[in-house]
Protein backbone atom coordinates (compact mmCIF):
# COMPACT_ATOMS: atom_id res chain seq x y z
CA UNK A 1 0.00 0.00 0.00
CA UNK A 2 1.27 3.45 -0.77
CA UNK A 3 1.56 6.13 1.86
CA UNK A 4 -1.48 8.07 0.66
CA UNK A 5 -3.89 5.13 0.96
CA UNK A 6 -2.59 4.44 4.46
CA UNK A 7 -2.97 8.08 5.36
CA UNK A 8 -6.54 8.05 4.02
CA UNK A 9 -7.42 5.09 6.21
CA UNK A 10 -5.88 6.85 9.18
CA UNK A 11 -7.74 10.12 8.63
CA UNK A 12 -11.06 8.33 8.11
CA UNK A 13 -10.48 6.26 11.23
CA UNK A 14 -9.85 9.43 13.23
CA UNK A 15 -13.26 10.72 12.16
CA UNK A 16 -14.92 7.40 12.96
CA UNK A 17 -13.19 7.45 16.34
CA UNK A 18 -14.38 10.99 16.99
CA UNK A 19 -18.05 10.17 16.40
CA UNK A 20 -18.00 6.76 18.06
CA UNK A 21 -16.34 8.05 21.21
CA UNK A 22 -18.75 10.98 21.58
CA UNK A 23 -21.56 8.44 21.57
CA UNK A 24 -20.07 6.62 24.56
CA UNK A 25 -22.11 7.31 27.68
CA UNK A 26 -20.05 9.15 30.34
CA UNK A 27 -20.94 6.48 32.89
CA UNK A 28 -18.78 4.08 30.88
CA UNK A 29 -15.72 6.29 30.51
CA UNK A 30 -13.60 4.13 32.79
CA UNK A 31 -14.42 0.92 30.88
CA UNK A 32 -13.78 2.93 27.70
CA UNK A 33 -10.25 3.64 28.86
CA UNK A 34 -9.71 0.03 29.85
CA UNK A 35 -10.94 -1.32 26.53
CA UNK A 36 -9.04 1.22 24.42
CA UNK A 37 -6.02 0.17 26.40
CA UNK A 38 -6.63 -3.44 25.47
CA UNK A 39 -7.19 -2.75 21.79
CA UNK A 40 -4.21 -0.43 21.45
CA UNK A 41 -2.19 -3.51 22.30
CA UNK A 42 -2.87 -4.55 18.71
CA UNK A 43 0.73 -3.34 18.52
CA UNK A 44 1.37 -7.00 19.36
CA UNK A 45 1.17 -7.51 15.59
CA UNK A 46 4.46 -5.66 15.23
CA UNK A 47 5.90 -7.48 18.21
CA UNK A 48 4.99 -10.85 16.69
CA UNK A 49 6.66 -9.95 13.40
CA UNK A 50 9.84 -8.99 15.26
CA UNK A 51 9.73 -12.07 17.44
CA UNK A 52 9.02 -14.43 14.54
CA UNK A 53 11.74 -13.21 12.22
CA UNK A 54 15.24 -14.54 11.79
CA UNK A 55 18.06 -12.12 11.24
CA UNK A 56 18.71 -10.23 14.44
CA UNK A 57 18.76 -11.96 17.81
CA UNK A 58 18.42 -8.67 19.66
CA UNK A 59 15.39 -7.71 17.58
CA UNK A 60 13.87 -11.12 18.24
CA UNK A 61 14.22 -10.76 21.99
CA UNK A 62 12.92 -7.21 21.94
CA UNK A 63 9.97 -8.58 20.00
CA UNK A 64 9.37 -11.36 22.52
CA UNK A 65 9.41 -8.93 25.44
CA UNK A 66 7.00 -6.69 23.54
CA UNK A 67 4.74 -9.70 22.93
CA UNK A 68 4.71 -10.41 26.67
CA UNK A 69 3.99 -6.76 27.58
CA UNK A 70 1.23 -6.46 25.01
CA UNK A 71 -0.26 -9.75 26.23
CA UNK A 72 -0.46 -8.41 29.80
CA UNK A 73 -2.48 -5.57 28.37
CA UNK A 74 -4.67 -7.62 26.09
CA UNK A 75 -5.69 -10.21 28.65
CA UNK A 76 -5.69 -7.76 31.55
CA UNK A 77 -7.50 -5.02 29.63
CA UNK A 78 -10.31 -7.16 28.26
CA UNK A 79 -10.72 -9.06 31.55
CA UNK A 80 -10.91 -5.95 33.67
CA UNK A 81 -13.33 -4.33 31.20
CA UNK A 82 -15.54 -7.41 31.31
CA UNK A 83 -15.42 -7.36 35.10
CA UNK A 84 -16.44 -3.71 35.24
CA UNK A 85 -19.18 -3.99 32.64
CA UNK A 86 -20.73 -6.96 34.45
CA UNK A 87 -21.30 -4.67 37.44
CA UNK A 88 -23.49 -2.16 35.61
CA UNK A 89 -27.04 -3.23 36.40
CA UNK A 90 -30.41 -1.65 35.79
CA UNK A 91 -32.90 -1.10 38.57
CA UNK A 92 -34.80 -4.26 39.42
CA UNK A 93 -38.43 -3.61 38.81
CA UNK B 1 14.07 -5.42 -1.22
CA UNK B 2 10.82 -3.70 -2.12
CA UNK B 3 7.87 -3.93 0.15
CA UNK B 4 5.72 -6.79 -1.15
CA UNK B 5 2.02 -6.29 -0.68
CA UNK B 6 0.49 -9.15 1.29
CA UNK B 7 -2.31 -11.20 -0.30
CA UNK B 8 -5.76 -9.60 -0.42
CA UNK B 9 -7.26 -11.89 2.21
CA UNK B 10 -4.66 -10.76 4.74
CA UNK B 11 -5.48 -7.11 4.18
CA UNK B 12 -9.13 -8.01 4.50
CA UNK B 13 -8.55 -9.85 7.78
CA UNK B 14 -6.82 -6.83 9.31
CA UNK B 15 -9.62 -4.59 8.03
CA UNK B 16 -12.22 -6.84 9.67
CA UNK B 17 -10.22 -6.74 12.86
CA UNK B 18 -10.31 -2.94 12.71
CA UNK B 19 -14.08 -2.98 12.16
CA UNK B 20 -14.48 -5.21 15.21
CA UNK B 21 -12.54 -2.66 17.25
CA UNK B 22 -14.85 0.12 16.07
CA UNK B 23 -17.84 -2.02 17.09
CA UNK B 24 -16.23 -2.59 20.48
CA UNK B 25 -16.27 1.13 21.19
CA UNK B 26 -19.71 1.54 19.64
CA UNK B 27 -21.04 -1.02 22.13
CA UNK B 28 -20.10 1.27 24.99
CA UNK B 29 -22.82 3.75 24.01
CA UNK B 30 -25.05 1.99 26.54
CA UNK B 31 -24.42 -0.41 29.42
CA UNK B 32 -26.90 -2.81 27.82
CA UNK B 33 -24.75 -3.39 24.72
CA UNK B 34 -21.37 -2.88 26.35
CA UNK B 35 -20.53 -6.48 27.16
CA UNK B 36 -21.15 -7.50 23.59
CA UNK B 37 -18.87 -4.65 22.56
CA UNK B 38 -16.09 -5.99 24.73
CA UNK B 39 -16.43 -9.40 23.07
CA UNK B 40 -16.15 -7.71 19.66
CA UNK B 41 -12.89 -6.26 20.87
CA UNK B 42 -11.58 -9.68 21.84
CA UNK B 43 -12.62 -11.11 18.49
CA UNK B 44 -10.82 -8.31 16.65
CA UNK B 45 -7.65 -8.97 18.63
CA UNK B 46 -7.81 -12.71 17.98
CA UNK B 47 -8.18 -12.13 14.24
CA UNK B 48 -5.21 -9.75 14.18
CA UNK B 49 -2.93 -12.09 16.14
CA UNK B 50 -3.84 -15.25 14.25
CA UNK B 51 -3.53 -13.50 10.87
CA UNK B 52 -0.06 -12.27 11.77
CA UNK B 53 1.09 -15.67 12.95
CA UNK B 54 -0.14 -17.62 9.92
CA UNK B 55 1.23 -15.15 7.37
CA UNK B 56 4.78 -15.00 8.70
CA UNK B 57 7.44 -17.63 8.80
CA UNK B 58 7.53 -18.14 12.51
CA UNK B 59 10.99 -19.28 13.57
CA UNK B 60 10.26 -19.20 17.26
CA UNK B 61 6.70 -20.31 17.95
CA UNK B 62 7.36 -21.89 21.39
CA UNK B 63 9.02 -18.71 22.64
CA UNK B 64 6.16 -16.58 21.30
CA UNK B 65 3.50 -18.76 22.89
CA UNK B 66 5.51 -18.70 26.11
CA UNK B 67 5.64 -14.88 26.05
CA UNK B 68 1.88 -14.71 25.43
CA UNK B 69 1.21 -17.17 28.25
CA UNK B 70 3.40 -15.35 30.77
CA UNK B 71 2.12 -11.88 29.87
CA UNK B 72 -1.46 -13.05 29.52
CA UNK B 73 -1.32 -14.85 32.86
CA UNK B 74 -0.01 -11.77 34.66
CA UNK B 75 -2.64 -9.57 33.00
CA UNK B 76 -5.47 -11.97 33.73
CA UNK B 77 -4.63 -12.42 37.41
CA UNK B 78 -4.13 -8.67 37.90
CA UNK B 79 -7.48 -7.94 36.28
CA UNK B 80 -9.27 -10.44 38.53
CA UNK B 81 -7.67 -9.23 41.74
CA UNK B 82 -7.52 -5.46 41.36
CA UNK B 83 -9.83 -3.43 43.62
CA UNK B 84 -12.15 -1.07 41.76
CA UNK B 85 -10.80 1.89 43.74
CA UNK B 86 -7.35 1.12 42.28
CA UNK B 87 -8.59 1.29 38.70
CA UNK B 88 -6.89 4.63 37.84
CA UNK B 89 -3.42 3.34 38.65
CA UNK B 90 -4.11 0.05 36.89
CA UNK B 91 -5.06 1.91 33.73
CA UNK B 92 -1.92 4.07 34.04
CA UNK B 93 0.20 0.93 34.46
CA UNK B 94 -1.40 -0.63 31.38
CA UNK B 95 -0.71 2.52 29.38
CA UNK B 96 2.94 2.30 30.31
CA UNK B 97 3.06 -1.24 28.92
CA UNK B 98 1.60 -0.18 25.56
CA UNK B 99 4.19 2.59 25.45
CA UNK B 100 7.04 0.22 26.22
CA UNK B 101 5.76 -2.33 23.69
CA UNK B 102 5.76 0.42 21.03
CA UNK B 103 9.33 1.36 21.95
CA UNK B 104 10.47 -2.25 21.69
CA UNK B 105 8.69 -2.83 18.38
CA UNK B 106 10.17 0.32 16.89
CA UNK B 107 13.63 -0.66 18.15
CA UNK B 108 13.24 -4.14 16.69
CA UNK B 109 12.14 -2.63 13.37
CA UNK B 110 15.25 -0.47 13.37
CA UNK B 111 17.54 -3.41 14.14
CA UNK B 112 15.88 -5.82 11.72
CA UNK B 113 14.22 -3.69 9.04
CA UNK B 114 14.15 -6.52 6.50
CA UNK B 115 11.67 -8.47 8.63
CA UNK B 116 9.33 -5.47 8.57
CA UNK B 117 9.68 -4.95 4.81
CA UNK B 118 10.76 -1.34 5.16
CA UNK B 119 14.08 -1.50 3.33
CA UNK B 120 14.33 0.47 0.10
CA UNK B 121 16.17 -0.46 -3.10
CA UNK B 122 19.32 1.27 -1.83
CA UNK B 123 19.54 -1.12 1.15
CA UNK B 124 18.64 1.63 3.59
CA UNK B 125 15.43 2.03 5.55
CA UNK B 126 12.83 4.02 3.58
CA UNK B 127 12.91 7.68 4.67
CA UNK B 128 9.14 7.69 5.28
CA UNK B 129 9.47 4.61 7.46
CA UNK B 130 12.27 6.32 9.40
CA UNK B 131 9.96 9.20 10.29
CA UNK B 132 7.20 6.77 11.24
CA UNK B 133 9.40 4.66 13.45
CA UNK B 134 11.03 7.75 14.95
CA UNK B 135 7.60 9.11 15.86
CA UNK B 136 6.53 5.66 17.05
CA UNK B 137 9.46 5.24 19.41
CA UNK B 138 9.22 8.83 20.65
CA UNK B 139 5.49 8.68 21.40
CA UNK B 140 5.91 5.21 22.90
CA UNK B 141 8.70 6.38 25.18
CA UNK B 142 6.73 9.46 26.30
CA UNK B 143 3.72 7.24 26.99
CA UNK B 144 5.90 4.88 29.00
CA UNK B 145 7.73 7.28 31.28
CA UNK B 146 4.70 9.58 31.63
CA UNK B 147 2.47 6.65 32.60
CA UNK B 148 4.99 5.37 35.11
CA UNK B 149 4.96 8.75 36.87
CA UNK B 150 1.16 8.90 36.67
CA UNK B 151 1.01 5.40 38.12
CA UNK B 152 3.34 6.28 41.00
CA UNK B 153 1.31 9.40 41.79
CA UNK B 154 -2.04 7.64 41.59
CA UNK B 155 -0.87 4.67 43.66
CA UNK B 156 0.42 7.07 46.31
CA UNK B 157 3.98 5.81 45.89
CA UNK B 158 5.01 9.34 44.98
CA UNK B 159 3.59 12.59 46.29
CA UNK B 160 0.63 13.84 44.28
CA UNK B 161 1.89 17.39 44.76
CA UNK B 162 3.27 19.04 41.64
CA UNK B 163 7.06 19.08 41.40
CA UNK B 164 8.09 22.30 39.72
CA UNK B 165 11.52 22.57 38.19
CA UNK B 166 12.86 26.03 37.46
CA UNK B 167 12.79 26.83 33.74
CA UNK B 168 10.70 23.72 33.14
CA UNK B 169 8.89 25.20 30.14
CA UNK B 170 12.19 26.06 28.50
CA UNK B 171 13.61 22.61 29.21
CA UNK B 172 10.48 20.88 27.90
CA UNK B 173 10.22 22.92 24.72
CA UNK B 174 13.92 22.52 23.98
CA UNK B 175 13.71 18.77 24.47
CA UNK B 176 10.64 18.56 22.27
CA UNK B 177 12.30 20.62 19.55
CA UNK B 178 15.40 18.43 19.75
CA UNK B 179 13.30 15.28 19.32
CA UNK B 180 11.49 16.66 16.27
CA UNK B 181 14.70 18.02 14.79
CA UNK B 182 16.49 14.71 15.19
CA UNK B 183 13.59 12.79 13.64
CA UNK B 184 13.78 15.16 10.69
CA UNK B 185 17.55 14.68 10.39
CA UNK B 186 17.03 10.91 10.67
CA UNK B 187 15.49 10.94 7.17
CA UNK B 188 18.85 11.87 5.63
CA UNK B 189 21.13 10.02 8.01
CA UNK B 190 20.04 6.74 9.54
CA UNK B 191 22.86 6.53 12.10
CA UNK B 192 21.88 4.57 15.19
CA UNK B 193 22.95 7.38 17.55
CA UNK B 194 20.14 9.58 16.23
CA UNK B 195 17.56 6.91 16.81
CA UNK B 196 18.71 6.15 20.35
CA UNK B 197 19.08 9.83 21.26
CA UNK B 198 15.49 10.41 20.18
CA UNK B 199 14.48 7.48 22.40
CA UNK B 200 16.39 8.76 25.43
CA UNK B 201 15.06 12.32 25.04
CA UNK B 202 11.52 11.02 24.68
CA UNK B 203 11.80 9.00 27.90
CA UNK B 204 13.08 12.15 29.58
CA UNK B 205 10.32 14.43 28.34
CA UNK B 206 7.59 11.98 29.34
CA UNK B 207 8.95 12.15 32.85
CA UNK B 208 9.34 15.94 32.81
CA UNK B 209 5.82 16.48 31.43
CA UNK B 210 4.03 14.59 34.19
CA UNK B 211 5.96 15.47 37.37
CA UNK B 212 4.60 19.05 37.55
CA UNK B 213 0.99 17.89 37.33
CA UNK B 214 -0.97 17.59 40.57
CA UNK B 215 -3.26 14.81 41.82
CA UNK B 216 -6.64 16.23 40.86
CA UNK B 217 -5.49 16.91 37.30
CA UNK B 218 -4.86 13.20 36.91
CA UNK B 219 -8.10 12.57 34.99
CA UNK B 220 -6.70 14.75 32.21
CA UNK B 221 -3.27 13.12 32.36
CA UNK B 222 -4.60 9.59 32.29
CA UNK B 223 -6.81 10.47 29.31
CA UNK B 224 -3.91 12.17 27.56
CA UNK B 225 -1.63 9.17 28.01
CA UNK B 226 -4.46 6.99 26.75
CA UNK B 227 -4.47 9.13 23.63
CA UNK B 228 -0.67 8.88 23.25
CA UNK B 229 -0.73 5.09 23.50
CA UNK B 230 -3.11 5.16 20.54
CA UNK B 231 -0.94 7.50 18.45
CA UNK B 232 2.08 5.26 19.18
CA UNK B 233 0.18 2.24 17.88
CA UNK B 234 -0.91 4.21 14.81
CA UNK B 235 2.66 5.29 14.04
CA UNK B 236 3.80 1.68 14.14
CA UNK B 237 0.81 0.78 11.97
CA UNK B 238 2.15 3.20 9.35
CA UNK B 239 5.54 1.52 9.52
CA UNK B 240 4.00 -1.93 9.10
CA UNK B 241 1.33 -0.85 6.60
CA UNK B 242 -1.13 -2.54 8.89
CA UNK B 243 -4.78 -1.41 8.71
CA UNK B 244 -5.80 -2.94 12.04
CA UNK B 245 -3.08 -1.01 13.86
CA UNK B 246 -3.84 2.24 12.05
CA UNK B 247 -7.59 2.06 12.66
CA UNK B 248 -7.10 1.09 16.30
CA UNK B 249 -4.47 3.72 16.86
CA UNK B 250 -6.73 6.41 15.43
CA UNK B 251 -9.68 5.21 17.55
CA UNK B 252 -7.70 5.12 20.76
CA UNK B 253 -5.96 8.38 19.95
CA UNK B 254 -9.26 10.20 19.38
CA UNK B 255 -10.83 8.54 22.38
CA UNK B 256 -8.14 9.76 24.75
CA UNK B 257 -8.15 13.20 23.17
CA UNK B 258 -11.92 13.55 23.57
CA UNK B 259 -11.78 12.39 27.19
CA UNK B 260 -9.03 14.94 27.90
CA UNK B 261 -11.19 17.62 26.31
CA UNK B 262 -14.24 16.62 28.39
CA UNK B 263 -12.16 16.65 31.59
CA UNK B 264 -10.62 20.04 30.84
CA UNK B 265 -14.00 21.51 30.04
CA UNK B 266 -15.42 20.16 33.29
CA UNK B 267 -12.69 22.02 35.16
CA UNK B 268 -12.93 25.11 32.94
CA UNK B 269 -9.20 24.88 32.31
CA UNK B 270 -7.40 24.86 29.03
CA UNK B 271 -5.50 21.77 28.06
CA UNK B 272 -2.32 23.85 27.86
CA UNK B 273 -2.68 25.08 31.44
CA UNK B 274 -3.15 21.53 32.71
CA UNK B 275 -0.09 20.35 30.82
CA UNK B 276 1.88 23.37 31.98
CA UNK B 277 1.13 21.98 35.41
CA UNK B 278 1.51 23.23 38.94
CA UNK B 279 -2.17 24.05 39.53
CA UNK B 280 -2.26 23.06 43.21
CA UNK B 281 0.91 24.90 44.12
CA UNK B 282 -0.03 28.15 42.40
CA UNK B 283 -3.52 28.18 43.88
CA UNK B 284 -2.18 27.65 47.38
CA UNK B 285 0.27 30.48 46.92
CA UNK B 286 -2.18 33.01 45.49
CA UNK B 287 -5.31 31.86 47.32
CA UNK B 288 -4.04 33.45 50.50
CA UNK B 289 -5.01 32.52 54.03
CA UNK B 290 -8.51 31.22 54.69
CA UNK B 291 -11.06 33.95 55.28
CA UNK B 292 -12.06 34.94 58.78
CA UNK B 293 -13.55 32.28 61.00
CA UNK B 294 -17.16 31.94 60.09
CA UNK B 295 -19.84 30.10 62.07
CA UNK B 296 -20.86 26.68 60.86
CA UNK B 297 -23.15 23.98 62.18
CA UNK B 298 -22.10 20.51 63.12
CA UNK B 299 -24.62 17.74 62.54
CA UNK B 300 -24.75 14.18 63.78
CA UNK B 301 -25.58 10.89 62.10
CA UNK B 302 -28.96 11.01 63.87
CA UNK B 303 -29.68 14.47 62.44
CA UNK B 304 -28.86 13.26 58.96
CA UNK B 305 -30.95 10.11 59.37
CA UNK B 306 -33.92 12.07 60.68
CA UNK B 307 -33.81 14.74 57.99
CA UNK B 308 -33.45 12.26 55.17
CA UNK B 309 -36.31 10.11 56.46
CA UNK B 310 -38.52 13.18 56.44
CA UNK B 311 -37.37 14.14 52.97
CA UNK B 312 -39.12 13.32 49.74
CA UNK B 313 -35.96 13.43 47.69
CA UNK B 314 -32.25 13.08 48.36
CA UNK B 315 -29.42 13.69 45.91
CA UNK B 316 -26.07 12.16 46.78
CA UNK B 317 -22.94 13.86 45.43
CA UNK B 318 -19.95 11.52 45.69
CA UNK B 319 -16.33 12.53 45.19
CA UNK B 320 -12.83 11.18 45.51
CA UNK B 321 -13.16 11.09 49.31
CA UNK B 322 -15.77 8.36 48.96
CA UNK B 323 -13.29 6.26 47.02
CA UNK B 324 -10.54 6.85 49.58
CA UNK B 325 -12.84 5.84 52.43
CA UNK B 326 -14.22 2.88 50.43
CA UNK B 327 -17.66 4.13 51.44
CA UNK B 328 -19.57 3.17 48.27
CA UNK B 329 -21.06 -0.06 49.65
CA UNK B 330 -22.37 1.39 52.88
CA UNK B 331 -23.60 4.42 50.95
CA UNK B 332 -25.72 2.16 48.76
CA UNK B 333 -27.08 0.43 51.89
CA UNK B 334 -28.04 3.82 53.24
CA UNK B 335 -29.81 4.62 49.98
CA UNK B 336 -31.60 1.25 50.05
CA UNK B 337 -32.97 1.90 53.54
CA UNK B 338 -34.14 5.35 52.47
CA UNK B 339 -35.77 4.01 49.33
CA UNK B 340 -37.65 1.41 51.37
CA UNK B 341 -38.98 4.25 53.46
CA UNK B 342 -40.29 5.95 50.34
CA UNK B 343 -37.56 8.53 49.75
CA UNK B 344 -36.43 9.17 46.19
CA UNK B 345 -32.64 8.81 45.99
CA UNK B 346 -30.47 9.89 43.08
CA UNK B 347 -26.76 10.17 42.57
CA UNK B 348 -25.10 13.15 40.87
CA UNK B 349 -21.70 12.64 39.28
CA UNK B 350 -19.40 15.45 38.20
CA UNK B 351 -17.22 14.62 35.18
CA UNK B 352 -14.01 15.22 37.14
CA UNK B 353 -15.07 13.48 40.36
CA UNK B 354 -12.41 10.94 41.21
CA UNK B 355 -9.08 10.34 39.56
CA UNK B 356 -10.14 9.21 36.10
CA UNK B 357 -13.13 9.71 33.79
CA UNK B 358 -16.08 7.67 35.02
CA UNK B 359 -14.31 6.61 38.23
CA UNK B 360 -17.34 7.27 40.47
CA UNK B 361 -19.69 5.44 38.12
CA UNK B 362 -17.59 2.29 38.34
CA UNK B 363 -17.44 2.44 42.12
CA UNK B 364 -21.20 2.90 42.38
CA UNK B 365 -21.73 0.07 39.91
CA UNK B 366 -19.46 -2.08 42.05
CA UNK B 367 -21.64 -1.28 45.03
CA UNK B 368 -24.63 -2.43 42.91
CA UNK B 369 -26.18 0.99 42.51
CA UNK B 370 -28.44 0.69 39.44
CA UNK B 371 -27.03 2.87 36.68
CA UNK B 372 -30.39 4.50 36.02
CA UNK B 373 -30.21 6.16 39.45
CA UNK B 374 -26.91 7.82 38.54
CA UNK B 375 -27.03 11.15 36.69
CA UNK B 376 -24.58 13.43 34.94
CA UNK B 377 -24.07 17.05 35.93
CA UNK B 378 -26.20 18.67 33.23
CA UNK B 379 -29.03 16.15 33.62
CA UNK B 380 -29.56 16.64 37.33
CA UNK B 381 -28.33 20.10 38.21
CA UNK B 382 -31.72 21.78 37.81
CA UNK B 383 -33.23 19.35 40.32
CA UNK B 384 -31.33 20.62 43.36
CA UNK B 385 -33.74 23.52 43.73
CA UNK B 386 -36.61 21.08 44.28
CA UNK B 387 -34.61 18.69 46.42
CA UNK B 388 -34.96 18.33 50.16
CA UNK B 389 -31.52 17.00 50.95
CA UNK B 390 -28.19 17.22 49.13
CA UNK B 391 -25.81 14.68 50.64
CA UNK B 392 -22.18 15.44 49.79
CA UNK B 393 -19.73 12.66 50.44
CA UNK B 394 -16.07 13.17 49.65
CA UNK B 395 -16.61 15.95 47.10
CA UNK B 396 -15.71 19.60 47.64
CA UNK B 397 -14.61 21.75 44.71
CA UNK B 398 -17.40 20.40 42.48
CA UNK B 399 -20.04 21.88 44.80
CA UNK B 400 -18.28 25.18 45.49
CA UNK B 401 -20.49 28.14 44.52
CA UNK B 402 -17.38 30.33 44.24
CA UNK B 403 -16.97 28.78 40.80
CA UNK B 404 -20.14 30.65 39.79
CA UNK B 405 -19.71 33.92 41.67
CA UNK B 406 -16.11 34.67 42.63
CA UNK B 407 -14.08 35.83 39.65
CA UNK B 408 -10.86 35.70 41.66
CA UNK B 409 -11.31 32.06 42.62
CA UNK B 410 -8.94 29.61 40.94
CA UNK B 411 -11.92 27.42 40.10
CA UNK B 412 -14.04 30.26 38.67
CA UNK B 413 -15.97 29.12 35.63
CA UNK B 414 -15.90 25.45 36.44
CA UNK B 415 -19.41 23.97 36.16
CA UNK B 416 -20.54 22.96 39.66
CA UNK B 417 -23.55 21.37 41.32
CA UNK B 418 -26.08 23.88 42.67
CA UNK B 419 -26.22 22.19 46.07
CA UNK B 420 -26.71 25.58 47.68
CA UNK B 421 -30.24 25.55 46.28
CA UNK B 422 -31.25 22.38 48.13
CA UNK B 423 -33.37 22.81 51.27
CA UNK B 424 -30.85 21.02 53.48
CA UNK B 425 -27.22 20.12 52.81
CA UNK B 426 -25.25 17.44 54.61
CA UNK B 427 -21.54 17.65 53.99
CA UNK B 428 -19.35 14.75 55.05
CA UNK B 429 -15.80 15.85 55.62
CA UNK B 430 -13.00 14.60 57.81
CA UNK B 431 -12.41 17.96 59.51
CA UNK B 432 -12.97 21.64 58.94
CA UNK B 433 -9.24 22.12 58.44
CA UNK B 434 -8.68 20.79 54.96
CA UNK B 435 -9.96 22.62 51.95
CA UNK B 436 -10.43 21.01 48.53
CA UNK B 437 -7.71 20.31 46.09
CA UNK B 438 -7.87 23.80 44.69
CA UNK B 439 -7.14 25.22 48.15
CA UNK B 440 -10.23 27.44 48.21
CA UNK B 441 -12.73 27.91 50.99
CA UNK B 442 -16.25 26.67 50.29
CA UNK B 443 -19.26 28.87 51.16
CA UNK B 444 -21.46 25.79 51.36
CA UNK B 445 -19.88 24.97 54.75
CA UNK B 446 -21.27 28.14 56.30
CA UNK B 447 -24.79 28.25 54.86
CA UNK B 448 -27.77 28.20 57.21
CA UNK B 449 -29.12 25.01 55.73
CA UNK B 450 -25.81 23.16 55.86
CA UNK B 451 -24.85 20.65 58.53
CA UNK B 452 -21.29 19.44 58.55
CA UNK B 453 -20.84 15.77 59.32
CA UNK B 454 -17.24 15.61 60.45
CA UNK B 455 -16.07 12.01 60.29
CA UNK B 456 -14.65 9.37 58.04
CA UNK B 457 -17.15 8.89 55.20
CA UNK B 458 -17.56 5.17 55.74
CA UNK B 459 -17.98 5.49 59.50
CA UNK B 460 -20.52 8.27 59.07
CA UNK B 461 -22.62 6.27 56.60
CA UNK B 462 -22.55 3.28 58.96
CA UNK B 463 -23.82 5.44 61.80
CA UNK B 464 -26.54 6.92 59.59
CA UNK B 465 -27.68 3.45 58.54
CA UNK B 466 -27.87 2.43 62.23
CA UNK B 467 -29.83 5.55 63.07
CA UNK B 468 -32.19 4.98 60.12
CA UNK B 469 -33.01 1.49 61.31
CA UNK B 470 -34.05 2.59 64.78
Amino acid sequence: MDFISILSIFVMACFVGYYVVWSVTPALHTPLMAVTNAISSVIIVGALIAAAADGSTTAKWLGLIAVALASVNIFGGFAVTARMLAMYKKKER
Amino acid sequence: MEHVAPPAWVMLAYLISGVFFISALRGLSSPATSQRGNRFGMAGMLIAVVTTLVTHEVASLPEILGAIAIGGGIGWVTARKIAMTDMPQLVAAFHSLVGMAAVLVAAAAFLNPVAFGIVGADGLINPVSRVEMGLGIAIGAITFSGSVIAFLKLAGKMSGAPILLPLRHVINLTTLAAILGLIGYFTVDQSPWIFWTVTALAFLIGFLLIIPIGGADMPVVVSMLNSYSGWAAAAMGFTLHNTAMIITGALVGSSGAILSYIMCKAMNRSFISVIAGGFGAEAAATGGPAKEQRPWKRGSAEDAAYMMQQAESVIIVPGYGMAVAQAQHILREMADVLKKQGVSVKYAIHPVAGRMPGHMNVLLAEAQVPYDEVFELEDINSEFAQTDVAFIIGANDVVNPAAKTDKTSPIYGMPVFDVDKAKTVFFIKRSMGGVGYAGVDNDVFYMDQTMMLLADAKKMCEDIVKALQH
